[in-house]
């Protein structure tokens, strides 16, 4: 079996793209289309290529046809009494796929982070994208038998508004004035300015639909292809088959039980003895180690990860310009992505968007690792000799690597970086955003207007480098509300030469999520780039051939 | 005698009352001086201010810190332990989902490390310097060196990797047939066992040789008391003492440090638990859990003292 070599070069070339697009634009499936290529020839090249494709596929395309029955047991890397069933609340991997087992969103994300309807059965904006309206599908029931109606899509993202929900997504339902049933069927949204990209919004696992006026929500009562059987936090929690899921023919597993193993080492070797059939976050080292055996499987998802170095705005010395550029050329990305990341990654170019979303703009040249450069720059910003502090922390995954490297590279052009290591127990709350080199860890948005809107935008609250830039914040706004697909991709390209050239944040590589998995799970080919286990929806996906 | 072993007890129990509540004010004092409250670690990295300040508000964190000790002590002391501040839980369920799992843990290695520990010590003690006690010395001293996060790991890369024999976790609830639950247990009993054993093997060799040096024994021999009747009649019961508390000690480690194991086998006991509670500077479920080591700790002492006084003739008849 081949399997996936080269973690480089993660995508189909365009023309691949394009017949995959027209072969699915036919009716056919994205597994029956990507065969297309492999009857053009191009077969090898794709199968690798693709992102997370494990080359499975070729192998497995014979026994594509989907089996009923069978139970597994999926291990999360995270797990504490925190846990919850509450989607609003929801922080970590475990949580997510919880959300999406037990739960449906009006839209979901398909393998090219395009909206789908889902318990929306159509969806559609008047002006531009300031009013919505979603009209229900009919005859969707919760597990408990009650019908799906406007009343529990208002209370469902209404309560995200309340502070006392505590929603994670909170910042994001803002700009949603109002929700009204315009019938008993059909719904309207009314955003406060136009977006684009409600549906997306609409599709993230927080934003789920849960019955009208859920209290208590350890019973996972939702419309998902799962029922919640057991749910204990910190240890397990197991869906069985929803028989009445309106989704016809899904899903195909009778149970799953998830469970989370917070220690790599022990995640791994449940795998690798059985007790368990999928893992998440697996390491470089174990990666290698699974694949030399031919039970198990690998597949690296490039979701957009990043650990970011921050150049603070409004401190010394970083507020230079000469010497947040000098910094840029100092990451030799090609190195920092084969030892940090042990070739799991990708190289990223000192902007947030990455190369399998719609709006990564291809035309930016790549900044090459050039410490002649940095060097003749931190002269100009009278820095040559200087020591610098440097803060990394196990919190924001990968830094201390990239510190080191970091910091012998800057050696070469005569800037001595002393880095301070302080430990992940309180560093988001205490560390990040507040010294003048640091670094930051920013999960997957699912839209890149999300991100640039969190991170990027003048007034966010994350703005991790305190950069302003009207312009910019224009565009990130403009784009929003505007409904030609090629203007809006022109501004995305223009957003990120911004970024690229001007903002204090240096993205050296994007780190993919890497899972393991028992060979005898089927479906694994689909990919949706938000993050492992399949964007967290693989549930209903996914089937057992043991 | 009576009376006096009565007075013991009423006075350990008193001064146990004083240590737990001074160890709950240090606990309540060191949690506090944690970088990042409930609050902050409960909405993450990408919290908003005026989120955080809502859920400290509904969480009641804005009150002054003796505030919130005397709340949380008024309501442990009429046995309301209060609510989980990360998941809005009852603090007492949290500990009975999981307390069960800690003290079975405890008493099935209780029950294999005990006698074995105890059989080894008195027969090292007995052939001491023969070809025995340099074994048992090898291996004990061996143990003691090698840390159970190694004896542990290589337990699963051999046991459930390698062989399959065992499964590499260990789950509590699908334990249904008694093959099962030895298959389940197996491998944490034995890394755990692998540790105390030697510990308290030791300590019994030690205790019990001083106790073979004394004059008394000395004279029993002369007076041709049989070896074996000499060491279980006459050395034992003087060493009870120091062996009684070895064990105690070895028993409170057993009920809340052995979050290593419970990591490795991800087996869910009260030490991760715990850890859980601090992570998330969960107040009330992290002094409830400290409650209940420390709590355990002294008691077991207490039990160890009054062994020591039961089986000494001398003691007990003062």
């Amino acid at each position: 079996m081949t399997r996936e070599k080269n973690p480089n070069d993660l995508f189909v070339s365009p023309e691949q793209s394009m017949q995959v697009y027209n072969a699915m634009q036919r009716g056919l499936s994205r597994r029956d289309a990507m065969k297309v290529i492999g009857a053009t020839g191009a077969f090898a090249a794709a199968a690798g290529a693709f992102p997370g494709f494990s080359s499975a596929w070729a192998a497995d395309s014979e026994s594509a046809t989907p089996q009923y029955g069978g139970r597994i047991r999926v291990a999360a890397h995270s797990a504490s009494t925190k846990d919850t069933l509450d989607p609003a609340l929801g922080a970590t991997a475990i949580d997510y796929v919880r959300a999406y087992m037990f739960y449906n969103g009006l839209t979901q994300f398909d393998e090219d982070l395009t909206p789908q309807p889902c318990l929306a059965e159509s969806f559609e904006n008047t002006d531009n994208g300031s009013h919505w309206i979603f009209t229900l599908r009919r005859g969707v029931t919760f597990h408990d038998g009650k019908p799906l109606t406007p009343q529990d899509v208002i209370f469902s993202i209404m309560r995200h508004k309340d502070p006392e929900t505590g929603s994670k997504v909170a910042s994001m339902v803002e700009q949603i004035e109002s929700v009204k049933a315009l019938d008993d069927q059909r719904v309207e949204f009314n955003l406060s300015s136009p977006n684009i990209e409600l549906p997306s919004i609409l599709a993230v696992s927080h934003l789920v639909i849960v019955a009208d006026g859920t209290t208590d929500f350890s019973k996972g009562l939702g419309t998902g292809a799962f029922k919640c059987q057991e749910f204990t936090p910190g240890v397990r929690s197991v869906g069985v088959r929803n028989e009445n899921y309106w989704r016809d023919g899904h899903p195909y597993l009778d149970a799953i039980e998830v469970v989370g193993i917070s220690d790599e080492s022990s995640r791994v070797n449940a795998l690798l003895s059985g007790d368990v059939q999928m893992i998440n976050e697996v390491s470089g080292n174990s990666a290698e180690r699974m694949k030399t055996s031919d039970g198990y499987q690998v597949k690296a998802t490039n979701a957009g990860n990043y650990t970011d170095l921050v150049m603070r705005f409004d401190e010394q010395p970083t507020s230079r310009p000469e010497f947040r550029e000098a910094m840029k050329y100092l990451f030799d990305r090609e190195q920092i992505k084969r030892v940090a990341l042990r070739g799991y990654g990708e190289i990223a170019n000192d902007q947030p968007i990455i190369s399998s979303s719609p709006y990564y703009f291809d035309g930016l040249p790549q900044r090459e690792y050039d410490p002649e450069r940095a060097a003749s720059l931190l002269k100009k910003a009278g820095l040559s000799g200087a020591t610098v502090p440097l803060v990394a922390s196990p919190a924001a995954s990968s830094s201390e690597d990239m510190a080191v490297l970091l910091q012998q590279s800057a050696a070469q052009a005569g800037l001595n970086l002393d880095i301070n290591r302080v430990p992940s127990d309180g560093y988001w709350s205490n560390h990040w955003m507040k010294h003048p080199l640091g670094f930051g860890n920013i999960n997957p948005r699912p839209t890149a207007n999300i991100l640039l809107s969190q991170f990027f935008l003048s007034s966010a609250a994350w703005n991790e480098a305190g950069w302003h830039n009207e312009q910019f914040d224009q565009l990130v706004i403009a784009s929003r509300g505007e409904p030609d697909l090629a203007t809006r991709k022109q501004m995305y390209a223009d957003m990120q030469t911004m970024i690229h050239e001007e903002s204090g944040i240096g993205i050296p590589v994007f780190i993919s999520s890497v899972e393991g998995f028992d060979a005898r799970i089927g479906g694994m080919d689909r990919t949706v780039p938000l993050g492992s286990f399949m964007g967290y929806m693989f549930a209903e996906h996914i089937w057992w051939k043991g | 005698m009576r009376d006096s072993l009565f007075g013991l007890v009423l006075g350990r129990l008193a001064s146990s009352l004083i240590t737990l509540l001074l160890v709950s004010l240090v606990i309540f004092a060191i949690t506090s001086l944690l970088p990042g409250d409930t609050a902050q670690q409960v909405l993450g990295q990408f919290a908003t201010p005026e989120q955080v300040e809502a859920l400290r508000a509904q969480l009641g964190l804005n009150q002054p810190p003796l505030l919130r000790y005397w709340q949380w002590l008024s309501g442990f002391a009429t046995g309301d332990l209060g609510r989980s501040a990360s998941n809005g839980v009852d603090v007492i369920q949290l500990v009975n989902d999981r307390l069960p799992n800690s003290l079975l843990l405890t008493a099935i290695t209780t029950v294999i490390s005990v006698p074995v520990a105890l059989i080894m010590g008195i027969a090292a003690a007995m052939r001491r310097g023969g070809i025995l006690d340099r074994t048992l010395n090898l291996i004990t001293l061996s143990m003691v060196a090698v840390p159970e996060f190694l004896v542990a790991t290589l337990a699963v890369l051999i046991f459930a990797v390698q062989l399959g024999w065992l499964p590499a976790l260990s789950y509590v609830s699908t334990v249904d047939s008694l093959g099962a639950f030895m298959k389940v247990y197996a491998m944490p009993v034995l890394t755990l066992c692998s540790v105390l054993i030697a510990q308290m093997a030791r300590m019994t060799r030690a205790a019990l040789i001083d106790q073979l040096d004394s004059a008394y024994v000395e004279m029993a021999r002369l007076k041709g008391v049989p070896p074996m009747r000499r060491v279980l009649r006459h050395a034992l019961p003087n060493a009870v003492g120091p062996i009684a508390n070895a064990v105690a000690l070895s028993l409170s480690y057993l009920l809340g440090g052995v979050i290593i194991v419970e990591t490795i086998f991800n087996y869910p006991g009260i030490a991760s638990l715990m850890v859980d509670a601090v992570s998330n500077r969960d107040l009330a479920l992290v002094q409830a859990c400290a409650m209940i080591f420390c709590g355990a700790y002294l008691l077991l002492v207490m039990l160890a003292d009054l062994c020591a006084i039961l089986s000494n003739p001398r003691l007990r008849n003062r």
